[in-house]
């Protein structure tokens, strides 16, 4: 399982590309180096329906310890379903099925016995568009904290609060304010505090799903500025709509489309020579 | 991470929480559901008996003699006829062996006091009878009526009788002549001081006409008040007084508009009290805002651009609310009136303030005759100490239920039926 | 002519106007050409002369009814000779009401004193009067208001707008009547309240302890106790409202919440409507019930453990006013809990919070606004609640905070005051409309504060 697959090379003939060369050959594995040694998650052969209709095809795939994971691919590919597999989100909707296997370190995610809860305790989630709690500052910072227990006096809790804070770099903005309501931020500050937020119960993966999508250029740049920090100490996995950031700040990029995974690489190898022409069709803007 | 222990620690005491505050909700509705199911089941069980009365079989005779007249053609003659003595007689011959005016005082006390009437208006409906003998059912006095029943279900309630009228009607049970019959008094009479006589036709009559009159002046009113608010008022600090006006209206405790409507309709206006026009106006100003609050939202639901097509082929303003906005809000409309009568139908407060409290024994004729409504009727019923009126409070309330319950059923189908999905 | 007839003759004149008005157009119309070359559609000339000539009749008609009678009744007593003069108010409306019959025909003028019947004879003259004049006035309005209509006939004569002008109008009048409603009631309470501190002074009303309204029946006896001090009365409304919270925002609350969040989609749908049941019952029956079952039952059950409950206990009364409000509370919560944004819960169940503590810690507080507004909502309704009081609460003011004593509430005085036998002026009666004020006012109050809070709160978590 930690070897890398090589898949059977498929010769591309550049001169007959069409758009019905870009269907998928069901019985094609996954291009690349989706594997490796020791993953901090690993996913085998995932499946996930919504009702009667299928949105992840046999996925499977390997996220390394400490790694920014990008997953890329056009609109409706099935990225962010498959994200939030990965913390059990999936389960706040009714019709949605999960088969296969997905082990965090080596625990099953999906086992009968596994407390949701724990799960999500040690893989935060960042969304696309900023939703802090109507709470002051330091309450959305503090609230996992509590909840989970984490902090045995006032002063843990202070800790805690401003140690997240300035791993999200927000700390110097908001120090004077941390009373006020999160919600009077702006977009950009209100993500960082997401990520704060997140950060506060030191989760071992933290996911994030297009979590620049609605902000302006700067302060893009400065989430894409600290997702390259925080992957010191934190496994990360992006999905993201654009391509340029997958290049910035990713060490592998996964490329998905139509619920398949079909080639994952390192980031700079599947945008300068990727193996897969599919790929190679959305990077060069053929569709998407 | 050294914070997973931590967090391990917490699992359990927190997964209890959850299921403790699961179990509160499913309490919460259990005891919700309940108290539902408690209300109807008591109400049921009590009025269900009032649909049914206790009747004895009597051999009646239309003796001219003891009624006192020769014929049935003169109408003073009538009224002074003794007709009270034909179901007397009658009720000698089945217990000829009764004696002294003290027991055969309490022998007459077995029918109705009114069962000398209901044989006068057979008569006269079979004039024919008249001078011969018939077998017939004749409706018992309520004390009588309360004991059968209870007696009938185990539990007799012999409190008002006496050891011998007991005795009777034991001898009338093994000789098969007492049964229970369906009850016509209860919807086709008027209020009675008598329970066995007493029936809700007066006070649904009244309350038909009422709510007629109320659904004749608040939906035209509301409807258009509506229309102006929402086409044609302009967004100024009037408009916004008359809303805010509209909305405390909604909210204003219904007694209050009883206060209104004594002070300043009979007070003031000298409309006659206890006549469903009054209740009627009351019942208007109380149901208004809640018509105009639903037909508000029902032309709201119209999309702007019908109005804008029709605007653009050069309607007036008018015309684009009365051919295509009206038409189109219409079920939406209908369906919050339905609504606003099932509320003023309930509705008691505002009505015992304005004298529609009166005891009326005749069914009302028209909008100036004075009327009760169902809700007072059960008021003034519930104050009653024969036990007789529990049963027949139960009844009436199991009536009003129903048209309750057929109004609401009804405004539901009818804004499934005419939604539309925009 | 009889009004009633003279009100039908006038929507028949206005009838006839309208079809007047058709064919007079239609007729410009033709050598023109056809409709088309006249400004609006034939109806709307018929319509313009209708309303000319029914609508200021018709309006006359109205007023005129609802003014004749005071104003022949002023007429009458401001001019009565010496010897019949009325000595009292009550005395006032009893002559005046035997004026009224005896001008009516109905009573008797045998042994009536001279003078009275010659009053009365003058007050049906004037009645014939007022009939005659009004059956004039309309008529010769209505004529020239057909006239007008017929005259203005013209191609270019915009009927439309002036039809349409008029039917705004209207609407607004229809629109407006919500306002008058308001004022009807505030002055109507007002008046006769002011009336009511001429006799006791506020303060002693607002803040007496002692409630017994007992008055005298005429004027001469002098210094019969009547106090009215109403805070027994506003201690029972509040410690039943109190009961009634009690159990109607846990219950309420609560299935909200397990409705909205946790429950499948099939008990939605049945336990939803079944609970909105309750909110359908009129009050009247949930008095019935809590006068012949749940009061007894409770004092049996006190019995049993040796309380005394008395049979017209705050606490039977609360229980079921609370059961009644449940459908109130629990669908204002229910409505604020869905609209909370689904992205919050998701936020909170991904940082790994349970179902409930993400309810507890994250739902409720972003609803709270909306949540406290319908509680505020539901207490004005309990407060304003009549029936259940009047069947199953008492009638002696008693300053207690035990729910298991009786006590009676500002809804049953209001009721039992205006009930009775009494003159309409007299204190006991004006009290009620005193009382009526308090209501209206604190219900007023509670409302306006709700909506209040709702506004100045919702901004805070979009």
């Amino acid at each position: 399982m930690s070897e890398a697959k090589t898949a059977p090379q498929k010769t591309i003939d550049v001169s007959s590309q069409s758009k019905q060369d870009l269907q998928v050959d069901v019985e094609q594995a996954t291009v690349g180096v989706p594997f490796c040694e020791n993953p901090k998650m690993s996913m085998r052969n995932v499946n996930v329906f919504y009702g009667d209709k299928q949105a992840i095809h046999d996925v499977s795939v390997d996220i390394a310890k400490n790694e920014v994971i990008a997953m890329i691919g056009p609109s409706g590919c099935g990225k962010s379903t498959f994200l939030r597999t990965l913390n059990r989100m999936n389960d706040t909707v009714d019709t949605c099925k999960v088969s296969g296997n997905i082990q965090l370190d080596s625990d099953d995610i999906y086992q009968k016995g596994l407390d949701v809860v724990e799960l999500r305790a040690r893989v935060g989630m960042v969304f696309q568009k900023p939703n802090p709690f109507p709470k002051s500052i330091f309450e959305n910072i503090a609230y996992g904290p509590k909840i989970h227990g984490l902090a045995d006096s006032r002063v843990d809790l202070d800790e805690i609060v401003e140690g997240s804070l300035k791993k999200a770099g927000l700390w110097a903005e908001v120090k004077e304010r941390l009373h006020q309501p999160g919600t009077g931020l702006s977009g950009g500050q209100q993500q960082r505090l997401c990520i704060a937020r997140a950060i506060a119960v030191s989760p071992e993966v933290i996911l994030m799903d297009e979590p620049c999508s609605a902000l302006d250029p700067i302060a893009t740049a400065k989430i894409e500025e600290l997702i390259e920090e925080l992957s010191q100490n934190f496994t990360i996995a992006i999905v993201t709509h654009s391509m340029q950031q997958a290049a910035r700040v990713s060490n592998r990029t996964a490329y998905f489309h139509l619920g398949k995974l079909i080639e994952v690489n390192p980031t700079e190898q599947v945008f300068t020579m990727p193996e897969h022409q599919l790929t190679e069709a959305y990077i060069t803007g053929r569709f998407g | 991470m050294d914070n997973l222990p931590k967090i391990k620690r917490s699992l359990k005491r927190r997964s209890r929480s959850e299921t403790r505050f699961r179990w509160y909700g499913r309490i919460a509705i259990i005891l919700g559901l309940a108290a539902v199911f408690t209300l109807f089941v008591d109400i049921i069980s009590k009025g269900h008996g009032a649909f049914k009365a206790t009747y004895i079989q009597l051999e009646v005779h239309y003796d001219p003699e003891v009624i006192g007249i020769n014929s049935l053609t003169d109408k003073s003659l009538l009224m002074q006829a003794n007709w009270d003595a034909v179901p007397k007689q009658a009720l000698r011959n089945s217990f000829s062996d009764v004696s002294g005016r003290r027991d055969k005082r309490k022998l007459y006390k077995l029918v109705s006091n009114g069962a000398g009437f209901d044989l006068k208006d057979r008569l006269l409906a079979n004039p024919d009878l008249f001078g011969k003998t018939e077998t017939r059912w004749i409706l018992v006095d309520d004390d009588i009526d309360t004991y059968y029943k209870s007696w009938l279900d185990g539990e007799p309630y012999a409190a008002r009788l006496s050891a011998k009228q007991v005795q009777w009607i034991d001898q009338l049970h093994q000789q098969g002549q007492i049964r229970l019959q369906l009850n016509t008094n209860l919807l086709t009479r008027g209020d009675s001081r008598e329970p066995e006589q007493a029936g809700i036709r007066g006070a649904v009559v009244g309350s038909l006409l009422t709510l007629l009159l109320t659904l004749m002046l608040s939906f035209p009113i509301g409807v258009a008040a509506a229309i102006y608010l929402e086409e044609f008022a302009a967004k100024n600090r009037f408009t916004d007084f008359i809303e805010v006006n509209i909305n405390n209206l909604a909210a204003v405790p219904s007694i209050i508009f009883g206060l209104l409507g004594l002070a300043v309709f009979i007070n003031f206006f000298h409309v006659p009290r206890s006549v469903p026009i009054v209740g009627g106006l009351v019942l208007t100003l109380m149901t208004l805002p809640t018509i105009i609050i639903t037909s508000r939202a029902a032309i709201k639901s119209v999309p702007p651009s019908i109005r804008e097509a029709a605007l653009g082929m050069g309607a007036s303003r008018y015309q684009v609310v009365i051919h295509h906005v009206l038409p189109l809000a219409l079920p939406g409309m209908l369906t919050g009136a339905i609504i606003g009568m099932a509320q003023a139908l309930g509705e008691t407060a505002p009505l015992l303030m304005i004298g529609m409290v009166a005891f009326i024994v005749d069914i009302p004729q028209g909008f100036t005759d004075p009327a009760t409504v169902l809700p007072v009727q059960i008021f003034l019923w519930a104050d009653s100490p024969e036990r007789a009126f529990i049963e027949k409070t139960s009844a009436a309330i199991m009536v009003l239920l129903s048209f309750l319950l057929i109004m609401n059923i009804s405004a539901v189908w009818l804004r499934k039926r005419l939604e539309r999905r925009w | 002519m009889e009004s009633s007839n003279l009100f039908l003759l006038m929507l028949t004149l206005g009838a006839v106007a309208f079809y007047i008005g058709r064919s007079r157009s239609l007729l410009v119309a033709k050598p023109l050409g056809g409709i088309r070359h006249l400004h609006s559609l034939p109806n709307y000339y018929g319509l313009n002369a209708l309303l000319w000539c029914a609508l200021p009749s018709l309006i006359i008609l109205v007023l005129w009814l609802i003014f004749d009678e005071p104003v022949i009744n002023s007429i009458i007593m401001g001019s009565l000779p010496a010897d019949i003069a009325p000595a009292s108010l009550a005395d006032y409306n009893l002559l005046l009401n035997k004026i009224s019959n005896l001008a009516d025909g109905i009573m008797s003028s045998k042994g009536q004193p001279a003078s009275l019947i010659a009053v009365a004879d003058s007050m049906a003259g004037l009645r014939v009067i007022s009939q005659w004049s009004l059956t004039a006035l309309c008529l010769i309005l209505a004529v020239i208001g057909l006239y007008w209509g017929w005259y203005k006939i013209a191609a270019e004569f915009r009927a439309r707008q002036s039809v349409e002008k008029v039917m705004e109008n209207l609407l607004l009048g229809c629109a407006c009547l919500a306002i008058f409603t308001t004022v009807g009631i505030v002055f109507s309470v007002l008046f006769e309240s002011i009336q009511f501190f001429r006799s006791v002074p506020f303060f002693d009303f607002v803040f007496g302890l002692d409630w017994s309204p007992q008055t005298a029946i005429r004027e001469d006896q002098v210094g019969s106790s009547g106090s009215f001090g109403a805070v027994p009365l506003f201690v029972g409304t509040l410690l039943i409202s109190a009961v009634a919270m009690f159990v109607a925002v846990p219950i309420g609350l609560m299935s909200a919440i397990y409705l909205a969040e946790y429950s499948g989609k099939t008990v939605r749908t049945y336990a939803k409507p079944a609970l909105e049941v309750l909110a359908g019952v009129p009050t009247v029956v949930y008095g019935f019930f809590a006068a012949l079952t749940v009061a007894p039952f409770l004092r049996d059950l006190g019995a049993d453990f040796g309380l005394t409950i008395s049979s017209e206990s705050a606490l039977a009364a609360g229980l079921v006013m609370g059961v009644m409000i449940i459908p109130f509370i629990s669908s204002l919560a229910d409505d604020v809990i869905t609209a909370v944004p689904q992205t919050m819960r998701d936020g909170s169940l991904a940082m790994g919070a349970t179902h409930s503590e993400t309810v507890r810690r994250v739902v409720i507080p972003a609803a709270l606004p909306g949540i406290v507004a319908g509680v505020m909502l539901a207490i004005s309704r309990a407060i304003g609640e009549t029936m259940i009081v009047v069947m199953a609460a008492g009638l002696a003011a008693k300053l207690t905070a035990n729910p298991l004593e009786s006590v009676t509430t500002v809804t049953v005085q209001i009721v039992t005051l205006l009930t009775g036998d009494q003159e309409f002026d007299s204190p006991k009666t004006l009290a009620a409309f005193a009382l009526g004020l308090m209501l209206f006012t604190v219900t007023l109050l509670l409302n306006i504060f709700a909506l209040h809070i709702v506004k100045k709160y919702r901004e805070q978590y979009e």
